[in-house]
């Protein structure tokens, strides 16, 4: 049971045995693309005036506080950062159930604000579909938009980002593994490949 | 997780830590405005009940609708197809044919629950079945506790009263003692049960010589309408020698907290003032219910004896 729950618990994770393939970004690379999309936020939006981040458990969320990190240090203000926990929303319960369920925590109210979803990994477009349902239990957000430090593509939904740390042609085998200091203990993006 | 639930004894530790731990989320959709969340969707529960129950029934019904399942309620009561003389098993055949998924049935006979569980593709829930098992009520126990000690392990559990006729306290003691608490249960030797050896828990007759020892001070109810079983001579006389009054509360330790799985007899086997105070976790109980029910429902009516590695989760 145990190792069935653990499994997928991240965007995109693939099992811990695949062996890597090639390193996409190194620390440097991602703290550069995070300044990047901050400055691309500020733009789109004129500033951080109505502006939150909510980081998409379980990696989105240190990618938002690193993002509201970036935004006060332009800025000189803070945006306030929550944690969305999608797996009530899901549409996959049928074949596969998180079972490392999360608390949602959101300290601000939604509601006329702009709110910027933050993920790692962009793929299928299902989790960003769950993550706009729970979103909007909460309140009704003035625009929701979407931040990912990765883009692999293979949408299966009408769904796009509007910010993008790397985008990176994948095939279905391939899997991208984001490794972020706050969880894993080192930055690191790497593509992995199960053995065919 | 266990397709039934049907006594505390089919879980693991880890299985108990993971229905905890998922509570918690769900705890917090219960602090929302809107308390409801769309996970199963399309999904039929029915609360099948033939015994009353008000706050079991209404705890689970509630947690199936916060989950967006559909919940239809079945009664053993006169105006039932059972009072037309259709039989257990019928009934559990019918609803089988109109495609229910959980079914959470209550009976005042111990093993009805695992006999339905034979019949029906659905998942059972047992709710209670005569004085064998109340799984349920063990789990939102545990959980309640867990709120106030960081852990289990060693933690000291008294529970107080009728423990003969009691399902609950025969899951609370199978539930904590298998995370590692040491449970004493204490009453008139009347309403201890004969063969409680095997329960794996410490028997004293001797409340206050008790008291100051326990963590956690569990009151079971008194069942009213067992007094004419003649166990206990009058409610004044229980009130007395097993009841919780203010006297007895202050031979508790300061962080000691008290527990009841309701409907409470006040001025019986708690003292109405006990009942409000800030160390009584009761009104707690009630809505850690609602989460620890809709844990497993989710747990239980999810997929996660099917792994499927190859689904994108992105």
């Amino acid at each position: 049971m145990d190792s069935l729950f653990s499994s997928g618990a991240s965007s995109g994770a693939p099992s811990a045995t695949s062996p890597v393939k090639a390193v996409v970004l190194e620390s440097s690379d991602i703290a550069r693309a995070m300044k990047r999309m901050a400055h691309e936020i500020l733009e789109r939006n004129h500033g951080a005036d109505g502006l939150v981040l909510a980081g998409i458990r379980r990696r989105g969320v240190p990618l938002a506080e690193r993002l509201g990190d970036e935004v006060e240090r332009i800025e000189g203000v803070r945006p306030p950062v929550g944690a969305l926990d999608v797996s009530f929303y899901r549409d996959d319960i049928e074949i596969r159930q998180p079972a490392d369920v999360g608390q949602t925590t959101l300290p601000f109210d939604v509601t006329g604000k702009i709110v910027v979803l933050v993920d790692d990994v962009l793929y299928t477009g299902r989790t960003v579909r769950a993550a706009i349902e729970a979103l909007v239990d909460f309140g009704r957000p003035r625009a929701v938009q979407l931040a990912v430090l990765i883009d692999r593509g293979h949408r299966e939904l009408p769904i796009r980002a509007d910010y993008i740390g790397k985008n990176l042609p994948t095939s279905h085998r391939e899997a991208v593994e984001v490794r972020l200091a706050e969880i894993d203990g080192a930055d690191l993006v790497v593509i992995t490949e199960e053995p065919s | 997780m266990v397709k039934h639930l049907l006594s505390i004894d089919q879980l693991s530790p880890s299985q108990i830590e993971l229905v905890l731990k998922t509570a918690d989320s769900f705890r917090e959709v219960g602090t929302r405005t809107i308390k409801k969340v769309p996970i199963l969707r399309g999904r039929t529960v029915c609360n099948l009940f033939f015994e009353s129950s008000t706050r079991t029934r209404i705890s689970f019904e509630l947690a199936a609708k916060r989950l967006s399942a559909d919940v239809i309620n079945f009664t053993g009561d006169a105006r039932s197809s059972l009072a037309k003389g259709e039989s257990f098993k019928d009934t559990a055949q019918t609803l089988q044919a109109m495609g229910v998924d959980a079914i959470v049935v209550r009976h005042s006979s111990a093993g009805a629950p695992h006999r339905l569980s034979r019949w029906v593709e659905a998942s059972v829930i047992n709710a209670g079945d005569g004085a064998h098992e109340h799984p349920t009520q063990a789990l939102l126990d545990l959980y309640s506790i867990r709120e106030h000690f960081p852990s289990f392990d060693g933690l000291r559990v008294g529970i107080v009263g009728d423990i003969l006729h009691s399902r609950v306290a025969r899951s609370g003691v199978a539930a904590l003692t298998k995370m590692g608490s040491q449970v004493t249960l204490v009453g008139p030797p009347t309403l201890i049960p004969p063969a409680i050896e095997g329960w794996g828990a410490e028997v004293s007759y001797d409340l206050e010589g008790v008291l100051p020892k326990l963590d956690v001070v569990y009151l079971l109810r008194v069942q009213k309408e067992r007094q004419n079983e003649q166990l206990v001579p009058t409610l004044r006389e229980y009130a007395t020698f097993w009841g919780l009054d203010r006297r007895r509360v202050e031979l508790m330790k300061p962080e000691a907290i008290i527990m009841h799985p309701g409907p409470m007899n006040r001025g019986v086997e708690i003292a109405a003032d006990v009942a409000d105070l800030e160390r009584s976790i009761i009104i707690d109980q009630v809505t850690n219910g609602v989460a620890v029910r809709m844990s497993l429902l989710y747990l239980m009516l999810g997929a996660a004896d099917r792994a499927v590695e190859e689904v994108p989760v992105g």
